[in-house]
Order: C-alpha cells, then sequence, then structure tokens
C-alpha cells in the first residue's frame, strides 16, 4: 500500500493531495528516509563530504596552519571558512549527514528488529507444495516407511543446527542461520553505540595542554594549564589535585646519515617524573611515547619536547629582574624553535626580546636555523625592544612579542636593532646602561596533554561488538530445507523430497540439499 | 652476518621475485590469450561437454528424475541422489569457474606460471623476513616496507586460494598489480632500513599495520575480481567474447567471487580502523583525531559499506555495486600513495 501511494502521491493533481495531509507526508518522508536507497546515498555522500577534512586544514587540528591557509588565500579562505570548510568534522552539513544516517538506521533498524523477534520465536513456514520448485532440490527414494524417514531427517537437520518444525505429518520445516540477521542488527545497533560514545566523550571529556621544562612541577589546577579546553558538561574546577615533577628528560635522535631523510629522526623520549597523586606519596613514573601515565584524574601524554633556555636579565644596577627557563616553541625537525622574553619590570621601559633558539646552530642566508636537533652547538638569538609590551591588556602568546607599542633597542656597535647572539654562559650588555642578558644554559621542557574521555569505553566495546555483528552478518548463511515424504508408488519404500531456499545468493545451496539426502544415508 | 649484508640479500631477494614474477605474468599471459599450441582441439570438445552434464547434476532437480529403483544394494539411500551429489560437490568449484574446454599445454602453461608464482611468493617472503633481520623490528615502518609486505599478503592470499579452488584464470590478476607494486616500492619508496620513530614503538604496529596491510591485499585481489567481472559482464551482455576472457568464469560467478572477497577484507579493515583508534589513544591522546590518514580511513570503510549496501538493495544492479567497490579500492590507492606522501599529518612515516 505504502509502496503505491509513495510513488504516486507527488506527482498526482494538486486537487487530492490535501488527502494525504501532514500525517501522509510525515510518513512518505520517513519511509524515504529510511529506504536502503537513501541510507546507500547519504553513506556515499558522507565519504565526500569527510574529504574535504583532509585537504583543507583543519581548526581543531593546527589553528596556526589554518589561519596561514586563510591569510594566503584571501578570496577563498574566508569564504571557505564560512562554509565550514576548516571545521568539517564539526560543521552543521557534516552533522546533518551523520545524523540523517544515523535517523535512517534507526528507522530500518527498529522495524527489523521487530521482525526478526518475531521470527526467532516463531516456527519456520510451511513447506511449500511442490519441492522441486524451489533453487535447490533433490530426491531419493529410500527402503522405509515415511515416518520413520522423516523423523531421520529430523535429526539429521538438527544436528545440523537448524531449527525443525512439523506443520503436518508428511513435511518438516527447517530453518537456521538467525544469525545472520541477529548480526545484521547488532552490527547496526552498536554503531549507535559507537556514535553515543562520541558524543558522551565530547560532552564530558576535557584536555589540557602543558609545557613543563625540566626541574618544574605541574600541579593539576585550571590556572597552570596553558591550554585547556572542556567538554560542554565539565566543570573545570573539579580537577583531581595530584602534582607531577618532570626530573629529566631523554631525547635521542638518530645521529647514523643514511643519506634518506633519516638523519636526525627522533628515536626516544622518555620523561622521568615524580608523580604525586592527590592522598598519596610520591612516587617515580616514566611517561612515553606511547606509554601515557594513568594519573586517575586524566591520563598524561608526552606529546611533544623542546627546549627551554635559562635567560637571566639584570637592570643597570645589576639586580636581577628576569630569571628562569623560558620554553621556546620548536618549529621543524631540527627543533629551530621561537620564543620570546618579556621583562615587564624593567626600568625606565619594558623590554622584549623575541628570536631563536637553536640547539645546533648556523646562520646563513636562510636565516638562523638548527641543523641538527640534538644540543651540539646551542645558541640564542635575539632582538630586543623597549616600550609597552601588553597595550591594551589583551592576552598574547607567550612565544611571540607584540611588538606594536615598542621600538628596538639600538644596537650597541650602532646599528638600528640590536641582535645578541648568545652561548651557554654567554653575557650582553644592553644599550643605554639598560642592563644586561645572560644565557645561563639550557633545559629541555616536556609537552604534556592530559586528557580524559568518559565516552571511550562505550565507543571501543560498541566499536567491537560492531565487528562481532558484522563479522557474523557476513559469514553466517541463512537457509531454509524443506522435507517431504511419501509411500513411492507401488511399493513399500518412501520417496524423499528435499528443497532449499537460501535467503541471500547462496551458492552453497545445492551442496546443501544433497549434503542432508547423503546424511539421511550415513544416519540409519 | 652483518646487515648491509642482509639489506642486499633482501634486495636481491625482491629483484629475483620481480623476475621471477614477470615470468609467471607472461606464462598466464600465454595461457590466457590461448597462444600455446591448439594440438588437442579435437579433444577437447568432448572434454567441453562434461562441465555441462555436470553443470545440470548440479542443479539437482533434473538428475535425480533419473534415478532408478533398481538399486538391489541394500543401502537405504539409492545411488542416485549421492551420484548427482558427487557430481554437484566434487568439483571445488562448481562449474562457473574455470571452463575445462583446455587442451594439454595451456594446463601446462598455465602450471609453470602458478609454480612461478610460488617461487615469486617465497622470494618476497624471504626478502621481507631478511628486511627484518636487518632492521631488527616488525618490517612494517615505512612505504617500502609496507608495500613489499603488501606484495607478499597478496602473493600468499592468491596462493592459498588457489590451493582450494581453481585460480589459474585469476594469476595474471594478481600478478600485474603485484609487479606494479613491487616495482614502485624499489624505484619511489625504497628508504634505507632505520630505525623507527618513538610513536612507531608499540605492539600495535604489529596489529594494526599487518592488518590494515593484509587487508588492503585482499582488496587488491577483490579489485582485480570487481574489474573482471565488469568486462566480462559487457562481453556477455553485447554477446561478443574474446578469447582472452573466455577461460575466465561466467560474469555473475566473477561477481560472486568479488563480493566474497570484499565480504573477507571489509571486517578486517573494520579491525583495522578500530585498531588503530586503540592506537592514536595510547600514542596520541585521543582515539580519533580527523588526521588525514584517519578521514581517508574513515573514507574507505565508509565506501566500502556502501558497496555491502548497494549488494543487499534490491533494485541496484550489481555492475554499479562494483563500482562503487573499485571506487573503494581507488580511495584505498589514494589513502597510500598520496595521503602518505603529501598530506600533512600525524601518520608522516612513509620515510620518504
Amino acid at each position: 500500500m505504502s509502496t503505491t501511494e509513495r510513488t504516486r502521491t507527488p506527482s498526482e493533481p494538486p486537487v487530492t493531495q490535501p488527502r494525504l495531509g501532514v500525517v501522509g507526508w510525515a510518513r512518505w518522508t520517513w519511509r524515504s528516509l529510511t529506504s536502503m536507497r537513501t541510507a546507500l546515498f547519504l553513506l556515499l555522500l558522507l565519504a565526500v563530504a569527510a574529504v574535504p577534512g583532509s585537504t583543507f586544514p583543519q581548526r581543531s587540528i593546527d589553528a596556526a596552519r589554518t589561519n596561514q591557509w586563510i591569510t594566503d588565500h584571501p578570496t577563498a579562505g574566508p569564504l571557505l571558512d564560512r562554509l565550514g570548510f576548516f571545521d568539517v568534522y564539526a560543521s552543521p552539513w557534516f552533522a546533518a549527514i551523520y545524523l540523517l544516517l544515523f535517523v535512517s538506521l534507526i528507522g530500518c533498524v527498529l522495524p527489523r528488529l521487530r521482525i526478526h523477534w518475531h521470527q526467532l520465536r516463531s516456527a519456520p513456514p510451511r513447506a511449500p507444495r511442490r519441492l522441486e520448485r524451489l533453487g535447490a532440490h533433490a530426491r531419493a527414494e529410500v527402503d522405509a516407511d515415511p515416518e520413520e524417514v522423516r523423523e531421520r531427517l529430523r535429526t539429521v537437520l538438527r544436528s545440523r543446527r537448524y531449527r525443525v518444525h512439523a506443520h503436518d505429518p508428511t513435511t518438516l520445516s527447517a530453518e537456521k542461520g538467525y544469525v545472520r540477521e541477529s548480526g545484521n542488527l547488532v552490527f547496526h545497533l552498536a554503531l549507535i553505540g559507537v556514535l553515543v560514545g562520541v558524543a558522551w566523550g565530547h560532552l564530558l571529556g576535557w584536555k589540557g595542554d602543558v609545557i613543563l621544562p625540566v626541574g618544574q612541577t605541574f600541579a593539576n589546577t585550571l590556572s597552570r594549564y596553558d591550554t585547556f579546553s572542556p567538554g560542554p558538561w565539565v566543570d573545570p574546577t573539579d580537577l583531581e589535585p595530584y602534582t607531577l615533577r618532570l626530573d629529566r628528560l631523554d631525547a635521542t635522535f638518530e645521529t647514523e646519515d643514511t643519506g634518506r631523510g633519516q638523519f636526525g629522526a627522533p628515536r626516544d623520549f622518555t620523561a622521568h617524573t615524580t608523580f604525586t597523586p592527590a592522598d598519596g606519596q610520591p612516587e617515580d613514573r616514566t611517561i612515553r611515547v606511547n606509554h601515557p601515565l594513568e594519573t586517575g584524574g586524566g591520563t598524561v601524554f608526552l606529546l611533544g619536547n623542546g627546549y627551554a633556555p635559562h635567560i637571566t636579565v639584570t637592570d643597570g644596577d645589576g639586580t636581577v629582574i628576569y630569571s628562569g627557563a623560558t620554553p621556546f616553541l620548536p618549529q621543524d625537525n631540527n627543533y629551530t624553535s621561537v620564543g620570546a622574553v618579556k621583562v615587564p619590570g624593567a626600568e625606565p621601559e619594558q623590554l622584549g626580546f623575541a628570536g631563536f633558539f637553536l640547539p645546533t646552530g648556523t646562520i646563513d642566508e636562510q636565516g638562523p636555523r638548527s641543523v641538527f636537533p640534538d644540543l651540539l652547538d646551542p645558541q640564542l638569538v635575539l632582538t630586543g625592544f623597549s616600550g609597552e609590551l601588553f597595550p591594551d591588556g589583551a592576552p598574547q602568546s607567550v612565544y611571540t612579542l607584540d611588538t606594536g607599542a615598542m621600538a628596538p633597542l639600538p644596537g650597541t656597535d650602532g646599528s638600528d636593532q640590536l641582535r645578541i647572539l648568545l652561548r651557554p654562559g654567554d653575557t650582553v650588555d644592553l644599550p643605554d646602561g639598560r642592563g644586561s642578558v645572560t644565557f645561563d644554559g639550557v633545559d629541555r621542557f616536556a609537552g604534556l596533554s592530559i586528557r580524559t574521555d568518559p565516552g571511550k569505553s562505550l565507543t571501543l566495546a560498541s566499536a567491537l561488538l560492531a565487528l562481532a555483528g558484522l563479522v557474523a552478518s557476513l559469514v553466517v548463511r541463512r537457509r531454509r530445507v524443506f522435507v517431504r515424504v511419501g509411500p513411492a508408488e507401488g511399493g513399500t519404500r518412501t520417496v524423499v523430497s528435499v528443497g532449499g531456499l537460501a535467503k541471500d545468493d547462496d551458492e552453497g545451496m545445492g551442496d546443501e540439499v544433497t549434503a542432508v539426502l547423503e546424511a539421511l544415508e550415513g544416519h540409519r | 652476518m652483518t646487515d648491509t649484508t642482509l639489506a642486499q640479500l633482501s634486495n636481491t631477494a625482491i629483484y629475483s621475485a620481480m623476475a621471477v614474477l614477470t615470468l609467471a605474468m607472461l606464462a598466464y599471459a600465454l595461457y590466457l590469450a590461448r597462444l600455446v599450441p591448439a594440438r588437442e582441439r579435437a579433444g577437447d570438445e568432448e572434454a567441453e561437454r562434461a562441465p555441462e552434464l555436470v553443470a545440470a547434476g548440479a542443479a539437482g532437480a533434473e538428475g535425480a528424475e533419473v534415478a532408478d529403483d533398481s538399486g538391489p544394494t541394500t543401502p537405504a539411500v539409492p545411488s542416485s541422489p549421492s551420484s548427482s551429489s558427487v557430481a554437484s560437490s566434487a568439483p571445488p568449484s562448481p562449474p562457473a569457474s574455470g571452463r575445462d574446454d583446455e587442451p594439454v599445454a595451456a594446463r601446462k602453461v598455465a602450471g609453470i606460471g602458478y609454480a612461478l608464482t610460488v617461487l615469486g611468493t617465497l622470494l618476497v617472503v624471504a626478502g621481507v623476513l631478511l628486511r627484518a633481520a636487518e632492521v631488527h623490528r616488525w618490517p612494517l615502518g615505512n612505504m617500502y616496507e609496507f608495500a613489499i609486505v603488501g606484495s607478499m599478503f597478496v602473493l600468499l592470499a592468491y596462493v592459498a586460494w588457489s590451493t582450494r579452488r581453481d585460480l589459474r584464470w585469476l594469476g595474471l590478476f594478481v600478478v600485474v598489480p603485484v609487479l606494479l607494486n613491487l616495482g614502485l616500492a624499489i624505484t619511489v619508496w625504497y628508504t634505507d632500513a632505520s630505525e623507527l620513530m618513538p610513536s612507531l614503538r608499540s605492539v600495535w604496529l604489529a596489529i594494526h599495520v599487518s592488518v590494515a596491510t593484509l587487508s588492503v591485499a585482499v582488496f587488491t585481489i577483490g579489485f582485480s575480481l570487481g574489474i573482471l567481472y565488469l568486462v566480462q559482464d559487457r562481453l556477455e551482455s553485447s554477446g561478443r567474447s574474446t578469447t582472452f576472457m573466455a577461460r575466465l568464469p561466467r560474469a555473475r560467478s566473477l561477481e560472486r567471487l568479488a563480493y566474497g572477497v570484499h565480504i573477507v577484507a571489509f571486517p578486517l579493515w573494520t579491525f583495522t580502523v578500530i585498531a588503530g583508534a586503540i592506537w592514536a589513544r595510547q600514542a596520541w591522546g585521543s582515539y580519533w583525531n580527523w588526521d588525514p590518514k584517519e578521514v581517508w580511513s574513515f573514507v574507505i570503510w565508509v565506501v566500502y559499506a556502501a558497496y555491502l549496501h548497494a549488494r543487499a538493495t534490491t533494485g541496484w544492479k550489481r555492475q554499479n555495486a562494483t563500482w562503487i567497490a573499485l571506487a573503494g579500492f581507488v580511495c584505498l590507492i589514494l589513502n597510500f600513495a598520496v595521503v602518505n606522501v603529501f598530506f600533512v599529518g600525524q601518520h608522516s612515516y612513509s620515510g620518504l
């Protein structure tokens, strides 16, 4: 009924249209949405829609690269940005596709669930009148009376794991492979579990990043995080109060030049830490890539590392006005790192230094850069500025200097811009008696990411369940076998007719039917 | 033995495998092209009729009509159903695959092709094992290693499957992609033996990447079968017949085989994605980051899921469904050859 209505209605003359009504249209929409064709279309659409997320930089992965891309493409950039191409997986159109797909999935699976439930609890259908019309069929005559043959076949079918039912004294109806449909339904329902798990993790999970130089201690409070992104339902003040001290960070790099780009490639990073749980004793823990630290209030991952040169700035009287390990952010595989030193306490004007830290430094026509990631020849290359560090009080990155309200410090040699190159232990005097800058030494820092995802277990369990269901639905075959027995003409023998009906494209049904007959022979 | 010797041996094994496989390719092509002398053509006619009888027997219904109740033999079940069942179950591949109208010379050529393929497989296995010994780790750390291990899996899958059914007609279409892959591996993707970067040092490398490679290998065979099906189908519907394709099974049978291969590969790929997510959580802190490689793995999964859907959708032609499977394989190739090398992401392990 619905099928004809569905195809006819949209093209019918307007006079009869109101007959369909809101309910009719809703039903039509629902039927269309939950049809296999729509599901197929949505699947293909989902695949296509996911691709831009790999071709355009994504804000959630690399915000800096995204902004750079938009700046580089003044026409396309803002337009694509408005269309959500830099946040594909959070964009309304991507969400629309997968939500429609899941609605379609639910609409498709629920009726099937009901049908399957009934089928599981009811006997296989009555045997058709003419078994030889079935796709697979075999016949034999047996030296036994019909009832005996039928009972033997019943045993044979049971041992082949069929569910057997006799609707009348001369036939048997048998069916097996219900697991195929069960698996299929489990697969689809488990996908909903995956989606719920992902959503749960999004709502209740959080992640925060910390840059922790060697020797420093991180206390798990909101203010200690460099960045903190909580899910919408997270209370960020409710963090497990543990502490983590970074005692040492080992980093090793490939020193053998194989000629194929492996020179300087990272080989191992290990952070040696002292972990003090909220109410416990300090314990030594190592954190490595692939070996995160479970704290009970978030998992600590070692996701990055770099160098934090120890820099001291004194004023004209020799009083220390800045001193500390200052992390510089690595920009390439050789750890050419950028950073800034901000000295708000300097007189008469605030001082700022921006520049590079190079673990194995060289300065050539490409500018200052590092040629190896390890500390073979550490150099600090800085330019100096004076003026106002935080002109409008706006928050700014600690790794860059906003020179909008600053002027270059003149060089001591009379140049317009003070450029400093320091090796560990070096001190340089600033012009006009403003003091000095000292590069005391260099430590490593660990880039730690601390995350929780309460939905991950549900997602994993659902995914594995989906996999199990998928395998069952692909491997198991749904088969029906019907048996009819009757006396042979003029004799005591019995004619056995076995017909097989496969639900899907099933090459082996013919073999199955003959195997049943053969088993009858063997089963005397 | 020093590592350099091992490296040389490994490369020699791969080069030798390529030479052997090239010969296998020629043999298979000769077999399909029927260029071998057809001296025994006269005798073939008879052989040609035999499988048709078998086919009729397999259908079952008619075979049983001849039922003779003259069976004085005591067994209760007369011989006819069992003989019909023997007929239908005796050839591991019922009538559709491999037509037995072949002269002995053709069979010999195909046999040589198969023997050479087995030898080539052993050489690739040797190449992979030597490589593993050379790098002291699971040999799946860069593009070169993915490619040679992938080739190994394709060949092993083919050889293993061949023991269960007659696949001489498929040989050419397995050896050619393998040769292409090995050729690219040794010229474009070659990477000297090196240690792994820290994020790859995990037991999940063996699990995730091995299964991914195996899955791609199985998909490769499915891709070959898909193309063969579409070609054969077009030929059959146009009524033309080329000598080349005549040695292949009928379109309907090819389609079933293609589907059968895909339903092995698809769960493997599903597992790959799940295992990858578990590993991503350990290594990068989050099980799904929409890294380009993850995006493409997801796209591949969705496209092949669409293929399985399309095949189950009544009213969708098998041909169209197969096109979707082919599109899935194109995505796989892009994921390997393009995303690995040109896209910025965390899966930057090409070694190039």
